[in-house]
């Protein structure tokens, strides 16, 4: 049984600095079933975490907006929350793990405490069963001696037992939807093996939402079941894992495809880089965000904004140039010219 | 390639660092960073150092360039001992031997302008005059991809791609043999990442340079290196090629290394080689085979000895009872 856990549609987040409006996030909208997995890739600064920021509306204050859009969760108006349902909502129905373990827990107190101060705001029970509950999870996640670490200071951990911990306190409270931030990106490759396991085992046994912000394809290849590729706070692509993986659509993902090296190629050629850098994100808005980057550029480019269309039955993309009769196809420019 | 002399040979290298105790007249305890390592680099190859954080890859890296005072061994360059070097000997070098480090953000004063950057190395080394070193800054910056018109930023001005590029103008400016690249590419976009990779190795082309490369990131390396170090724990447990690391792994460690980055295509199921728990500390006495703890094939001499790096088959070495 799958239903739509939350449904995000045309969100537009602005932060106001003094040197103009950033658009961080300008028009994204996606949606996640339960039990699904979408992932955000995307380079630093092309608003994936922005993204995040907006649906747990934890934006800087006095700086960032949610200008327009709407963010439906589970029957329920997220931007419409008062002060007290938006506590329920983040405390409860969501689980947001940060990039940084060590820094997501609070330093001066010991982890056990924090788990047994998070559960007993958000459900009805006693302290001894909170810790009850504590021990439990932690024992889940696979932390040896979980009663001895419930004593224990964050900076007495490594960064993967913190990770652990946080998961653990995210499946204390069988959250509909995880939002997980860079989870991995902090961690070793062998650690960061055992982190994503948990959280699909998590995801088996709760039935919840994952939406995983990565800039590491192998991961998404790994966990999510469909991807939406960000680039200076658009949507460029949106696809099914193995349609982006088979079919890319977009320059801005073959580039991204290409520029990372391969483990299995035997002989070592040149990476495919993209040439250039991100646009300010204070003057998009009036072309393509790409253009200045892309090898397949046309006059329309610098024109119009292209539109985000469904090519194919849930494949979307948003580049002029595959709207033609003439679908652009990769190679087609050398990029050497 | 010069492949029968090395350029550089490091030989039993060791480095422990001392930690002092909180309380007073508490035993002195012993981290053995580094235990033992040995390896031949030779000209104009690129040997990837690659382990977890903490099995100390960029102690390795700084012993070389000396910003760490090795505990034991010897590294030897141009057939003498480096380690015994002092004052003007040990400056002259540090000209041959460059480092480029991690975070392209702090590695760079930032009241210094980039050109100022570039040339502060020829400056201490008292190296062509006012007018030549200028000169030097631009063609280095050309040859970096860097605009030369930005000689005169600061390096808040510059993004993390670009700031990795000015490390790199500042390390070939005194035209070195070796370069210690510790990371370079780890705090950077993919995108960038693909760029800087390039780039590093057209200089090396260029200049016949002899890069030592330390990562995580078994991808980068494999695609950089032509021989590839796994360490763990301060030790080297295999040395290869890196074409064989990836087709013919042979260490328990390298090979749960393998198996732990995700895959490369949806298509792709890794079976997965688990190690349980976490790496041990390095703290205190080191007794048996570092692995011994979470090894799925530990044998009751893995507890005991300590393995050595073998030759098992042509140049391909590991330190493992397995072979």
């Amino acid at each position: 049984m799958t239903k739509t856990v939350i449904e995000v549609k045309d969100l537009k987040t602005y932060l106001y600095s003094a040197s103009g409006v950033v658009k961080a996030v300008d028009g994204v909208s996606f949606s996640i079933e339960s039990g699904k997995t979408l992932g955000i890739v995307g380079e630093s600064g092309s608003g994936k975490s922005m993204t995040a920021s907006s649906i747990i509306r934890l934006l800087p204050r006095n700086k960032g907006k949610i200008v327009s859009g709407t963010i439906n969760f589970d029957g329920k108006d997220v931007l419409s929350l008062n002060k007290k349902e938006l506590l329920q909502f983040r405390g409860k129905d969501v689980a947001v793990i940060f990039q940084d373990p060590m820094s997501a827990l609070d330093p001066v107190f010991k982890v056990g405490d924090q788990m047994v101060e998070m559960i007993c705001a958000h459900q009805n029970i006693s302290k001894t069963e909170a810790k009850k509950k504590a021990i439990d999870a932690l024992a889940k996640v696979g932390i040896p001696n979980p009663e001895k670490r419930m004593e224990s200071y964050p900076y007495e951990l490594s960064g993967g037992m913190c990770q652990r911990v946080i998961i653990a306190m995210s499946a204390c409270k069988n959250p509909k939807l995880v939002i997980a931030d860079e989870p991995t990106t902090a961690l070793d490759v062998t650690v960061q093996a055992q982190v994503l396991k948990l959280l699909k085992e998590m995801q088996s046994k709760l039935n919840n939402a994952i939406l995983l912000i990565t800039h590491n394809l192998g991961i998404v290849w790994e966990m999510c079941d469909s991807v939406m590729v960000m680039y200076a706070g658009k949507t460029v692509e949106y696809a099914t894992t193995k349609d982006l993986y088979t079919e890319p659509l977009h320059p801005y993902t073959w580039g991204l495809l290409d520029s990372i090296p391969k483990l299995s190629d035997e002989n070592k050629t040149r990476l495919n880089a993209i040439p250039g850098t991100p646009p300010d994100l204070r003057l998009t808005g009036s072309c393509c965000n790409f253009y200045n980057r892309c090898p397949y550029v046309k006059e329309v480019c610098k024109e119009k904004v292209p539109p985000l269309i469904e090519i194919k039955e849930g494949h979307f993309v948003a580049c002029h140039r595959q709207n033609f009769d003439e679908r652009l196809e990769k190679g087609e420019v050398d990029k050497n010219e | 390639m010069n492949e029968n002399k090395p350029i550089l040979s490091i030989n039993n290298l060791s480095k422990r660092f001392k930690l002092r105790g909180g309380k007073l007249l508490e035993k002195q305890q012993i981290l053995h960073a580094l235990s033992n390592v040995s390896l031949d680099i030779y000209e104009g190859e690129t040997l990837g150092v690659i382990g977890e954080s903490g099995c100390g890859k960029s102690t390795l890296g700084r012993c070389i360039v000396q910003l760490h005072k090795p505990s034991s061994g010897e590294i030897i360059y141009k057939g003498e001992n480096i380690l015994n070097k002092t004052g003007k000997e040990l400056k002259q070098l540090r000209k041959d031997i460059q480092i480029i480090f991690q975070d392209p953000y702090s590695s760079l004063d930032p009241r210094k302008t980039a050109g100022a950057a570039i040339e502060e190395p020829m400056i201490i080394h008292n190296l062509y005059t006012p007018k030549e070193r200028k000169e030097k800054v631009l063609s280095l910056m050309k040859e970096v991809g860097l605009d030369t018109q930005h000689v005169y930023r600061y390096p808040h001005e510059f993004s993390g791609g670009q700031r990795q590029r000015i490390n790199i103008a500042r390390a070939l400016a005194l035209d070195p043999k070796i370069i210690v690249c510790d990371e370079p590419v780890s705090a950077l976009d993919v995108s960038v990442q693909a760029q800087v990779l390039n780039l590093l190795n057209d200089l090396q082309k260029k200049h016949n340079l002899t890069l030592i490369f330390i990562s995580h990131d078994l991808s980068v390396i494999k695609h950089v290196s032509n021989r590839v170090a796994i360490m763990y724990l301060g030790k080297v447990v295999e040395l290869c090629d890196s074409k064989e690391i990836y087709t013919n792994p042979k260490h328990p460690y390298t090979q749960a290394l393998l198996s732990a980055i995700p895959p490369e295509s949806p298509f792709e199921k890794k079976v997965q080689i688990e190690l349980k728990g976490e790496i041990p500390s390095p703290i205190g006495e080191q007794k048996g085979c570092a692995l011994a703890t979470r090894c799925p094939y530990v044998t009751e001499r893995c507890t005991k000895e300590i393995p050595v790096l073998r030759d098992v088959a042509d140049g391909h070495q590991v330190a493992c009872f397995l072979y």
